[in-house]
Parts: C-alpha cells; sequence; structure tokens
C-alpha cells in the first residue's frame, strides 16, 4: 500500500493532471520542432559538403565536432544566463530549441555524411556518365540512398535528444518535468513524478513504433 | 567508301599527378565499328575510356565524337555531351533503390527531358531489346550479374548515344553469364551501334571486332585486324600478354 500511495496517489494525480497535460504538449510541440530543425539543418549541411569546397567543409566540420562534443546543459545555460548580458535575451522555449535543435543537426550532419560517403563511386559515375548534373545525382541516386542508411542511427539520435527536452526544466520551460517535479515539491508526493514517466512513455514509445515502421518502407535488399 | 569516323581520339595524353597513363592516343572509331581494346591490368584502358566522356579530364589532346570536340565543352554544358556517349562499367552500377525500369527511364527524364511516358515506351523498349522485358519491375538486387549488366545496357541505349563505351562488360560474370551479355553486344553490332569495347573475352573479339588495338604502359602498342593480332602478334609484349591470357593469367 505504501508503495501505491507514493507513486499512484489518485488524489494528486487528479490535481495534476490539468497542468501534465499542457506539459506534455510544451514537450511534443518541442520535440517536433527540434526534431524537424535539426534533420533539415543536418541534411543540408551534409548536402553542402558534397560540393568539396574547403570554405563550405571547414566551418561544418568545426560545427558538426563542437555540437558532438559540448554537452548541450551548458550551452543552454550559457545561452539562458550569459546572452542576457550581451543585451539578447532569449525565452527558455527558444533556447531549448536552438541548442537542441543544433546539436541534433550536428549529429545528423555525420550521419548522413556517413551515408553519402558509404556510396560507391560507381554510383555517382553511372548518374553523371547518363547525362544527369551533380544536384540531380544527388538527390535521386546519392541520397536517397544514404537516407536509408542514415534512418536507424538517426532515429535513436533523435530519440536521445528531444528527451534532453527536459532540460527545459532548469530554465523555466514548463515542460515535462518541470511541471511535475514542481508539482512534486508542493504536494510532496513522488505521484507526479510517475505521471511525467508516463508520459514520456506515451509520449515516445508511439515514436519507436512508428521508427521501426519507417525503417521497413525505407529497406530495400542491396 | 569509309564511314566517317564517330569518335576520335587525337594526341591523348593523361597524367596523374607525375604518373603518365596514358602517352598519344590516337584512334577513330567509324561508324558502326566494333574496335576491342586489351591490354594488361594497369595499361589506360579504362583511363582512356573515361577520357572519351571525360569522367577523367585528359591533360592534352583532343576527343572529337561526330562534329562536336568534347575536350573544348565547358563544365557546365558536360551533361548534355554525355548522353551522346554511352558507358557500361565492370560493376553495372544500377541503382539499387529504383526498379530496373526506373533505372531505364531516370536519365531520360533528367537529363533528355523527355515526357514520361515517352521515357517509359523506351525503356520498355529497350529492356526487349536486352530480353529483360518481364523484369522491368524486378528490383536490381532480385537480378543476377548478366541481367543487371544488360540493364545497364539498357539504361544506356535509351538516352541514343552515337557510340557505346564498354569498360570489362563481363569481367565481374561468373562464366555461365557471360554470354547472355556477349550476345548483345553482338546484337547491338549488327544492328549498327559504333562500340568501343575494353574486354579480355578473346574469342569474342575474333568474332566481332572489326579491329583490335592492344594497349601498354599507356602506349597503343599495336592496331590491327582481329586475324593480325591474334595470328601475328609483331611485338614481344603482345606475344607474352596473349599468351599469359591463354593461360588464364590476365
Ligand atoms: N584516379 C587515379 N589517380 C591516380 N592514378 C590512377 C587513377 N586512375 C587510374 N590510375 C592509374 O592509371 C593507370 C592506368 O589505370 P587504368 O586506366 O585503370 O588501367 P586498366 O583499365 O588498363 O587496368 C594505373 O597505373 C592506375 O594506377
Ligand atoms: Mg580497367
Amino acid at each position: 500500500m505504501r508503495f501505491l500511495d507514493t507513486f499512484f496517489d489518485g488524489a494528486v494525480m487528479a490535481r495534476y493532471l490539468p497542468d501534465l497535460i499542457s506539459a506534455i504538449w510544451v514537450t511534443l510541440y518541442l520535440a517536433v520542432v527540434i526534431v524537424a530543425a535539426g534533420l533539415a539543418l543536418g541534411l543540408a549541411l551534409a548536402c553542402l559538403r558534397t560540393l568539396g569546397s574547403k570554405w563550405l567543409n571547414v566551418p561544418i566540420i568545426i560545427f558538426a565536432d563542437l555540437g558532438r562534443a559540448i554537452p548541450p546543459l551548458v550551452v543552454i545555460l550559457i545561452f539562458y544566463f550569459g546572452l542576457p548580458g550581451l543585451g539578447i535575451t532569449l525565452s527558455g522555449q527558444l533556447v531549448i530549441v536552438l541548442v537542441l535543435g543544433a546539436v541534433l543537426a550536428a549529429f545528423a550532419e555525420e550521419i548522413f555524411w556517413a551515408g553519402l560517403t558509404s556510396l560507391s563511386a560507381g554510383q555517382w559515375e553511372a548518374g553523371r556518365a547518363t547525362g544527369l548534373t551533380f544536384g540531380q545525382t544527388l538527390f535521386s541516386i546519392a541520397l536517397p540512398q544514404a537516407v536509408r542508411l542514415a534512418i536507424p542511427p538517426l532515429v535513436n539520435r533523435a530519440l536521445a535528444i528531444t528527451k534532453m527536452t527536459a532540460l527545459g526544466s532548469v530554465i523555466g520551460v514548463k515542460e515535462i518535468l518541470a511541471v511535475s517535479s514542481s508539482a512534486q515539491s508542493f504536494s510532496g508526493s513522488a505521484t507526479p513524478l510517475t505521471m511525467a514517466a508516463l508520459a514520456y512513455l506515451a509520449i515516445f514509445i508511439p515514436v519507436v513504433i512508428a521508427s521501426r515502421l519507417i525503417e521497413r518502407r525505407f529497406s530495400w535488399s542491396i | 567508301m569509309v564511314k566517317p569516323p564517330v569518335l576520335e581520339i587525337a594526341g591523348l595524353e593523361k597524367r596523374f599527378g607525375d604518373t603518365v597513363v596514358l602517352k598519344n592516343i590516337n584512334l577513330k572509331v567509324r561508324e558502326g565499328e566494333l574496335v576491342f581494346v586489351i591490354g594488361p591490368s594497369g595499361s589506360g584502358k579504362s583511363t582512356m575510356l573515361r577520357c572519351c566522356n571525360r569522367l577523367e579530364e585528359p591533360t592534352s589532346g583532343a576527343i572529337l565524337v561526330e562534329d562536336a570536340k568534347i575536350t573544348d565543352i565547358a563544365r557546365r554544358d558536360l551533361d548534355k555531351m554525355r548522353m551522346k556517349v554511352g558507358m557500361v562499367f565492370q560493376g553495372f552500377h544500377l541503382y539499387p533503390h529504383m526498379s530496373v525500369l526506373r533505372n531505364v527511364m531516370l536519365a531520360q527524364i533528367k537529363a533528355l527531358k523527355r515526357p514520361k511516358d515517352e521515357a517509359e515506351t523506351r525503356a520498355r523498349d529497350m529492356l526487349e531489346r536486352v530480353g529483360l522485358s518481364e523484369k522491368a519491375d524486378a528490383m536490381p538486387s532480385d537480378l543476377s550479374g548478366g541481367q543487371q549488366q544488360r540493364v545497364a545496357i539498357a539504361r544506356a541505349l535509351a538516352l541514343d548515344p552515337k557510340v557505346m563505351l564498354f569498360d570489362e562488360p563481363t569481367s565481374a560474370l561468373d562464366p555461365e553469364l557471360v554470354g547472355s551479355v556477349l550476345k548483345v553486344m553482338k546484337d547491338l553490332r549488327r544492328e549498327g551501334m559504333t562500340m568501343l569495347v575494353v574486354s579480355h573475352e578473346m574469342a569474342f573479339a575474333r568474332e566481332a571486332a572489326d579491329r583490335v588495338i592492344f594497349m601498354d604502359g599507356g602506349l597503343v602498342v599495336e592496331h590491327g585486324s582481329p586475324e593480325q593480332i591474334f595470328g601475328d602478334p609483331q611485338t614481344d609484349r603482345l606475344k607474352a600478354f596473349l599468351s599469359r591470357v591463354s593461360q588464364g593469367a590476365e
């Protein structure tokens, strides 16, 4: 009974459910924006890298390496607490989207790039030899194959990074963890944290299942 | 009457850094001719073919396809020219994420700007020509190597090339599949296609080639009819090469 009272207190659940539901929307919204922006930016950077220009590649590689090396929380704190000193004040949500979007872009760029470089030179040559332009070869031949190779690692990375929206709790973003941990301290019950865990499962289990379906749809044997 | 050359290579030289890979290559392939290229590995055969559509940039010399001087075309105008020079690779290089039909349609639509239905009709005709009409909807991975290579030939033919270049088209194939590809090439020759073929299939050369050139060390060392090259080799290098090939060493 003690276990149920601690983690599944019905009265506490009822009281905090409305708050938590709005927090779920915040987390979902942040996750969607981060994934869309991060993947789009990562893909664009990987495509730019195929042009083989040093002036583009050096900054892209530096961005990708920094983005993968620095703990996101450090950058989030710098942006949120440091930038106002320069007169730039960003909302907590914007900071989370910018930082996590950029981190996902850094990983996505490397993953797409790995997919592109794993293609045999013959695929490019076949395209060019039949009169396709560089861009046509990239978009019709190289990218579809690279994307297919990239999907499993991208799904894992996108999941890991969207779960980091919980870091918004340290800069006042009213996402799931922030709302539930403040509910926990007000109520003295661990139940809101249980609700948070269930909320995360409710969001991410469908995503994991969807990713399996996508993987299957994009697979063909080589 | 002597037919005009469809492909002309004049004074072609190619270096990679300090390494000279092709030295003063001169060759004319006339309309409807099949010219066969033999030579040891590393002698520059692939590089010569790749210079013909500028997959490799010639260091100096000229390449002409009909009246167009390939070597003078600006880089950004190369794509249109490349369609005139069909190329078939040792490794097929079909696009694994597209059906056989899409493989043959892609460049027609994107590069030639053919309407889709016209491209499809043409693709189906070309697949029939290589004996693979029933495989139009298959994926490349469902095909044998010989079938994949025939699709690659259909893909090049669909663009109405003036000349077809083959770079060891049967070298990656199991022996029992070689014949189906050679048969397609013989059919093409009979239909009047101009072809430049790098291959080790000497029996095919004797039967189908108009002329044979022997390359070694980036040079054309001998040049003649199949009877001359195989029956009466002049240089020690060619004699040594032919005896190595007949022992299955090349
Ligand atoms: N991209 C390249 N860079 C440097 N050397 C090359 C390159 N491509 C080919 N070569 C060299 O050119 C020579 C001729 O190669 P290749 O044309 O492939 O010969 P073949 O097709 O007759 O076997 C070889 O010595 C090879 O190492
Ligand atoms: Mg070769």
